[in-house]
């Protein structure tokens, strides 16, 4: 059953979406993203240390089946961000952001106006551009009238690992959409990711919850799995919720019946 | 001559090129991004723009992230 994910030009097989921090090493890193099946990475911008030769992130990753998604996180204003994501450009050579921009230090949340308004910015200059916001349907639809490539609403905050905090705006969001929506941050554990592809969601990003398990190759199989098990739930179709017992077997027939009862 | 190269005072004998610093400080040009004075330069103009005294510098790369609370520019 071919059920691709399409964002802007790129088409993907996989709906999980990883990052590349926090790992205990690159060799875990590579391992997990090929236990993953993911077919993009999240990277970050940073100043090169001049004091030691650092290896190369690249090193660890196959670009040949992974596609690179720089972002600009720990950007708190809308300068910075599209500062960083310019840069991004000229050092990946693609036009693919993922847009952060951080309002506030304890909890990440996002600066929605000044995201908007990195948006514009950056969607005039031919970026495809990926916003990490609120599950807020308003901010979603704003981002989306604004040319985003998709939303990336958070699950819950960031790093936090509490998973999906509210499933009806997620609903919401999805229902009004016109480009993919992300579910973005606040997965904890592998039924965290079933249960937000199977809201409708056409995509997780995560990092830590990979990245910081115990063993993070052995998460890394358990959120693809989650991740495909949500996708198919939500396509086959989930029965309704009643209050009450239907009984699966027939009620007809049983010995302890009378005959002739119907 | 003194630069700001990634945020702090930086000395070079006279004026360079980008590919000439970057050849310099050991850095393969294909790994990163150079920005002089908060614009981009593109890699293809690397050995064409120089880099004069007072200059602000910043040679960035692709480092692990998906989470943010890394040093910033």
């Amino acid at each position: 059953m071919s059920d691709p994910l399409i964002i802007a030009d790129r088409t993907f097989t996989s709906r999980l979406v990883v990052g590349t921090g926090k790992y205990p090493s690159h060799a875990v890193m590579k391992a997990a993203h090929e236990a993953s099946g993911t077919e993009m990475v999240t990277v970050a911008v940073r100043r090169v240390d001049l004091t030691k030769r650092a290896e190369s992130l690249l090193a660890w990753i196959d670009t040949t089946t992974i596609a690179l998604l720089p972002n600009t996180a720990a950007c708190y204003t809308a300068d910075e961000a599209i500062r960083t994501a310019r840069l991004a450009r000229e050092a990946g050579l693609s036009n693919w952001i993922k847009l952060e921009v951080i309002g506030d230090q304890r909890t990440l949340f996002p600066d929605n106006e000044a995201l908007l308004e990195a948006t514009r910015v950056l969607v005039s200059e031919g970026f495809v551009v990926l916003p990490y916001t609120n599950d807020d349907p308003v901010a979603c639809r704003k981002l989306q009238d604004a040319g985003a490539a998709a939303v990336m609403p958070l699950g819950a905050p960031i790093g936090s690992g509490l998973g999906i905090q509210n499933p009806n705006n997620l609903l919401i969001i999805k229902e009004q959409a016109r480009v993919p929506v992300i579910v973005d941050a606040g997965v904890g554990t592998a039924s965290d990711a079933a249960i937000a592809m199977e809201l409708g969601v056409d995509g997780v990003l995560m990092n830590t919850a990979i990245a910081g398990a115990g063993d993070p190759v052995a998460m890394a199989t358990a959120m693809r799995h989650a991740v495909i098990a949500g996708r198919l739930a939500f396509r086959a179709g989930r029965i309704e919720r009643r209050r009450y017992a239907t009984a699966s077997s027939p009620v007809e027939g049983l010995v302890t019946g009378r005959a002739g009862r119907s | 001559m003194l630069i700001q190269l990634n945020g702090e005072p930086h000395a070079l004998p006279g004026p360079v090129t980008i590919q000439e610093l970057l050849d310099s400080l050991g850095i393969d040009a294909r790994t990163v991004a150079v920005e002089v004075n908060r614009v981009v330069v593109g890699r293809a103009t690397y050995s064409q723009t120089t880099i004069g005294v007072d200059d602000e510098v910043e040679i960035v790369a692709f480092v692990g992230g998906g989470a943010p609370g890394c040093a910033k520019l």
